[in-house]
């Protein structure tokens, strides 16, 4: 059986099984990361949930795990109300263009040595210009709902955004100087050799502008002036219902999930270990968790994800004013002074990360 | 034909019809959104000529940052379009005209022998244009990239300098201010007899 499958698939075209093959990782991506959404989601009502002191949820299924299940089902049956008065096209497309820029840029994520779908050379930049996309849909969702506050909201988002990505483009920059390379592995490769070898401590000023705008970008609180329920109802959002909602809810988790990562992956090493290159890698049996590998990288995510929900629970809503005055004229002269530093240290030859 | 060349004249095909629908179409912001599609689909055939860091760039700039604020714009104005489509006939030789001006600068330089197209280069796998690229605009051009750069500061700066204008009577915050107040600058506690004393005094 499994040799008459192997010359099988030993018989088919190279060109056909290649495109299987990048298919198959397409879709072990995609599946782990949408489950992951979806329980983020539950992760986020049960953090929250703690914090205020009540339960979260926890009817369906033991402890609410089914939670997000049901939501999903929930919002699968609704109806997709479409506007009477709106540009259909449009509203339709917008779900869609929020959501494959968040899923496109995990194409250049290195989950471990070697384990990435593309390996391109100019990663750093595809993804920077991938999440760049991200606003697109929501801006034309909220000019396509044809709704007073959808539109208000596109004006922020609109503004925000832009503000944001170029703090965040100077940051990565810092990243870029200091490993000499734009390929994310080649980023974290640089980072090797244990915990003090981090661009985390080098570079600290330059991640926490990151993780800030990185915040920002996802429209996240304390950020959140696009969906500010309290001024404009639910933002971009609010006339959209059933599976075209999901899409940006989805789509709004998946960035998370992914500005997590790309700060795991350019400040705290990626996959690699703190424990690197310490005794505990050598212990028999439990020596190769302490080594590193994709859980490391899972790990980080999740602290960085449960930053997000600790700053919702905790930060009140910025004001817009405050959040461009913060953009503008705190986080983009951090990074430009920060990286001026850099550029000296480099210059005069002390390179303490490499 | 190749693969390469299917998926180059995929591509062009999808840029061309997009370009032809910036002009064409009706609703402005449909033709910001057809601009936005030639502009993709141009990033990726200079993809295919492996210019990866041109490709990314236009992406990351002119999609990412330019047509958002272009739709931006276009958004909040609410444009008439009949007084715009009046003088089309009347205006009619005048934009052939710069049409053919335009292929035929084009025609010109394509045919330059600068252009010598025979000559494609083959780089192996790990070669960075990237790396290509800072090199050489920061050696040989860094005076030129240099200039391109001031202009470019003085024009945000003049451009903010022109639309400035401080407005007497308004309100502004301080934030700086606001940070630095103390506690007993807002809040004064005051010593005074509890309710139940004065009501037993009042006995």
């Amino acid at each position: 059986m499994i040799e008459s499958l192997i010359s099988f698939w030993a018989s088919l075209p190279i060109a056909l099984t290649t495109v299987i093959v990048i298919l198959l990782k397409i879709v072990a991506i995609i599946l782990p990361l949408i489950l992951a959404v979806a329980y983020t989601t539950y992760a986020e009502r049960k953090v929250i949930g703690y914090m205020q002191i009540r339960m979260g949820p926890n009817r369906v299924g033991p402890k609410g795990w089914l939670q997000p299940i049901a939501d999903v089902v929930k919002l699968m049956f609704k109806e997709v109300i479409i506007p009477e008065k709106s540009s259909r096209f449009v509203f339709l497309f917008a779900p869609i263009m929020v959501l494959a820029p968040a899923l496109v840029a995990w194409s250049v994520i290195p989950f471990a040595d070697g384990m990435v779908l593309a390996d391109v050379n100019a990663g750093l930049l595809f993804v920077l210009a991938i999440t760049s996309l991200d606003v697109f849909g929501v801006i034309l969702a909220g000019w396509a709902s044809n709704s007073k506050y959808a539109m208000l909201s596109a004006m922020r988002v609109g503004a925000q955004v832009v503000s944001y990505e170029i703090a965040m483009g100077f940051a990565l920059v810092g990243v870029l100087m200091a490993s000499n390379s734009l390929n994310l592995s080649d980023i974290v490769n640089a980072q090797a050799g244990g915990i003090d070898n981090w661009f985390i401590w080098p570079l600290f000023g330059l991640f926490l502008v990151y993780f800030i705008s990185g915040v920002a970008e996802t429209n996240r609180a304390p950020f959140d002036v696009a969906e500010g329920e309290s001024e404009i109802v639910a933002g971009f959002h609010v006339e959209y219902a059933g599976m075209a909602f999901a899409l940006f809810f989805l789509a709004e988790y998946a960035s998370m999930i992914l500005i997590s990562a790309l700060t795991s992956l350019m400040f705290l090493g990626g996959w690699l270990s703190p424990f690197e290159g310490t005794f505990l890698v050598n212990i028999p049996a439990i020596g190769a968790l302490f080594d590193s590998g994709i859980h490391w990288f899972l790990i980080k995510i999740m602290i960085f994800l449960f930053f997000y929900l600790w700053f919702r629970a905790t930060f009140p809503r910025y004001r817009y004013d405050q959040i461009m005055r913060l953009g503008w004229k705190i986080l983009i002269p951090v990074t430009i002074v920060w990286l001026f530093g850099e550029m000296v240290a480099i210059g005069l030859g002390w390179t303490p990360w490499a | 034909m190749t693969f390469e060349q299917i998926i180059f004249y995929f591509f062009s095909t999808i840029l061309i019809s997009g370009a032809l629908g910036v002009v064409l179409v009706r609703n402005p912001v449909y033709a910001a959104l057809f601009l936005i599609l030639s502009f993709f689909t141009s990033s990726a055939i200079w993809l295919m000529l492996e210019a990866e860091f041109l490709g990314i760039t236009l992406v990351l700039v002119y999609v990412g940052a330019v047509m958002v604020l272009f739709l931006f714009v276009i958004m909040m104005l609410d444009i008439n379009m009949d007084p715009l489509r009046e003088g089309f006939v009347k205006m009619m030789p005048l934009a052939a005209l710069v049409a053919i001006i335009i292929a035929a600068e084009i025609v010109l330089v394509m045919a330059s022998p600068s252009f010598n197209f025979d000559q494609s280069v083959v780089h192996a796998a790990d070669y960075s244009n990237t790396k290509a690229i800072g090199n050489i605009l920061y050696t040989e051009y860094v005076y030129p990239f240099e200039i391109a750069a001031v202009i470019l500061v003085v024009a945000i700066i003049a451009a903010i300098a022109l639309t400035l204008r401080r407005r007497k009577g308004v309100k502004h915050q301080n934030p700086s201010k606001q940070i630095r107040t103390k506690r007993n600058d807002r809040v004064r506690l005051v010593k005074m007899p509890s309710s139940s004393t004065q009501n037993r005094a009042g006995e």
